[in-house]
């Protein structure tokens, strides 16, 4: 989709882009479209989505709400990262039965609904038995899409969504803020149009891809965009290479997403009888229980940290929740730190493919730190690796990055604007200083607030931000805190089991254009 | 849900007193018993508060085992079988005369189908439906105030 629309009015002008603050009459003076939502947004993906689906629930109506976003629904990034790190729609994804972005009360659970739909206890059973006698039972990618949808149109969602590039939040003179929105090109009369908003919420997901330092070097030396490649795009050249003509790939990294990449190599290998080698270079080699006393060690070996979820199961509702909430500064940091850590789940499927790779020695694990990558002999690669004291220069194929290296927060416009211009801070992770509440400190306008949730308040007092669960518990933070402030009622015991019961029927919530019709 | 200790304590007492109760009332006049259908209520009762009450007890022990675990998370299977060594020691209590205000001990069978039901009808409600009336309590580790 084009978003320049040359020659029209209503463009930023020198004085918007400077003042931190802007009046009604200034943003009138640009020529820029003004329209009055209550609610902003602004990101479109699962992050707005279960925020805009709490205050919904809690009875806002979708006319006070719009959410401003470059895609068509609010899992097309999720399904995209997902799809070509490995999980298609029929795989399963890393989470929790119970954490489900198209239900806020987690009832009834993935599982129990897998149960009722396939009428089997098989995956009752196997909840019932996690994770001391069988793995973490998760999802279906396509579950959680198919759900998503369903929930959209409850909620009347795309009643809700202004298709545009929002290019930055300003803080408006007598409260609330302007949130400027590029719309595709032609599709509206002035070049931006201006959302002015008493609350502003910001779900802008990861702000880019990091490679590692050396690959990109080599990516930028020689312009090879094909044989360094990293998890996160597009990459099944490699998958297809290695069918007609048998390749060394090297993985880089020790997380879930090195253990999908893994699956699929080791899976290809078994289907198509392929000769494909693989060597594993872990950063931080992980041999076994890690951890800094007997009562709170994580399994590992074989180079990785092994846990079901991204986080200790308890940092969503339980002691490590409690606890972060009370920490500041560097004792937040020292706490992220001590339980975080790249880590993946200990799924027996995998032990098995690694171990038969171990012992037949097509699959090669070590600690190494690499330090550049050439190319050559022919079209292959060649890394030069430390271990330890040695120096091994490993040839292959391909190179998959599977670290997930993410950009900083600042690389994100909207981001960086609300650093400059906007009052916000950096937590002791760098990240987007949020309160309690998922309010950004510091970006008070009058009787206004802007929040955040996701990934780039990771640090904050909540630490599993990134997460399905996670941005549920942010959305219920902030609807709380706009009950609080008066804007919306508090969902309480009855509204909440009246509205599941509305859930559960697939009746639409009020309000909606569904609703209307019903 | 993953506990807390008074997240712990407080849906126990919670489910005990709502769920266990009506459980308590449906199931009294279904089980066999020569006495009057209110003083075996009475006798019920005071079973269901006794496992309120050793409970807090039984609660801070798991909050202490909780600890040795690195997620510290206490997976469903654990709050099912718990039920196990509670119900034996509240048994062995009752056998033994110790449960203040308890009449005589009931056959072994209509107690273990008393406690039983009671015990899982409370670990169903705590694994699901809990979560509908109140959308907070498993982000608060089971805090309901």
């Amino acid at each position: 989709m084009e978003y320049v629309s040359a020659g029209l009015p209503g463009e930023l002008t020198p004085r918007l882009l400077r003042e931190p603050q802007w009046t009604d009459a200034m943003v009138d003076e640009a020529g820029i479209e003004v329209r009055d939502v209550p609610f902003v947004s602004v990101g479109g993906g699962i992050g707005s989505f279960v925020t805009v689906n709490y205050l919904r629930i809690a009875g806002v109506p979708a006319d006070r709400i719009a959410v401003l976003s470059t895609i068509d629904h609010p899992w097309q990034t999720y399904e995209y990262l997902t799809r070509v790190s490995q999980i298609p729609r029929l795989e399963r994804i890393r989470s929790d039965s119970s954490s489900r972005p198209d239900n806020i009360w987690g009832f009834p659970s993935y599982a129990l609904a897998e149960a009722w739909r396939e009428r089997t206890a098989r995956p009752l059973l196997h909840v019932l038995g996690e994770p001391v006698f069988t793995d973490y039972w998760t999802p279906r990618a396509g579950t959680v899409f198919a759900g998503l949808a369903r929930e959209s149109a409850r909620i009347g969602y795309p009643d809700m969504l202004v298709k545009g590039v929002v290019r930055m939040v300003r803080r408006r003179a007598g409260g609330g803020y302007f949130v400027i929105l590029t719309p595709p090109a032609g599709s509206t009369a002035t070049k931006r149009v201006a959302y002015r908003a008493r609350f502003v919420h910001l779900a802008v997901g990861y702000p880019g891809l990091k490679f590692l330092p050396d690959l990109q070097a080599f990516r930028e030396t020689y312009g090879d965009f094909h044989h360094v490649v990293n998890a996160y795009e597009p990459h099944e050249h490699v998958y297809e290479y290695l069918k007609t003509t048998p390749g060394t790939v090297m993985v880089r990294g020790g997380g879930i997403v090195a253990s999908r990449v893994l699956q699929r190599l080791m899976d290809d290998r078994a289907r198509y009888g392929l000769q494909t080698e693989i060597e594993h270079v872990f950063r931080t080699y992980v041999s076994g229980a890690h951890g800094p006393h007997i009562g709170s060690r994580r399994k590992g070996g074989h180079g990785f940290a092994y846990q079901g979820f991204n986080y200790p199961k308890s940092v969503w509702g339980g002691q490590l929740k409690a606890r972060m909430r009370r920490l500041e500064g560097e004792q937040r940091a020292a706490e992220y730190r001590r339980m975080g850590g790249t880590n993946t789940p200990k799924r027996r499927k995998w032990q098995q493919q690694m171990r038969t790779g171990r012992e037949a020695g097509w699959y090669r694990a070590f600690q190494g730190t690499v330090e550049e990558v050439h190319p050559g002999p022919e079209t292959r690669l060649t890394s030069i690796v430390k271990c330890g004291d040695d120096t091994r220069k490993i040839v292959s194929d391909f190179i998959v990055d599977c670290t997930g290296l993410e950009a900083d927060i600042a690389d994100h416009r909207v981001l960086d604007d609300l650093l400059t211009h906007g009052g916000a801070g950096r937590n002791p992770l760098g990240r987007l200083d949020v309160e309690r509440t998922f309010e950004v400190i510091g970006t008070a306008s009058g009787d206004g607030a802007v929040y955040a949730s996701g990934t780039a308040t990771l640090g904050g007092y909540f630490p599993g931000v990134d997460t399905f669960l996670g941005l549920q518990v942010a959305a219920q933070e902030i609807t709380d805190d706009l009950a609080r402030r008066g804007w919306c009622d508090r969902l309480g015991l009855l509204r909440s089991t009246s509205q599941w019961i509305r859930w559960a029927l697939g009746r639409p919530v009020e309000g909606s254009a569904a609703w209307s019709r019903s | 849900m993953v506990p807390i200790l008074s997240g712990r304590i407080q849906t126990r007492l919670f489910l005990l007193a709502l769920v266990g109760s009506v459980v308590t009332l449906a199931l009294v006049p279904l089980l066999p018993g020569q006495a009057p259908l209110s003083e075996r209520y009475g006798d019920a009762f005071v079973l269901l508060a006794a496992v309120a009450v050793l409970g807090i007890g039984w609660e801070l022990l798991y909050h202490l085992l909780m600890q040795l675990r690195w997620e510290k998370d206490w997976p469903s299977l654990f709050g099912l079988l718990t039920g196990v060594p509670e119900g034996l020691l509240l048994w062995a209590l009752l056998r033994a005369g110790a449960v203040p205000l308890a009449g005589s001990a009931p056959p072994g069978w209509v107690f273990a189908v008393h406690f039983g039901v009671v015990w899982l009808a409370v670990w169903l409600v705590a694994n699901g439906p809990m979560r509908v009336p109140f959308l907070r309590w498993r982000f608060r580790g089971g805090r309901l105030v």
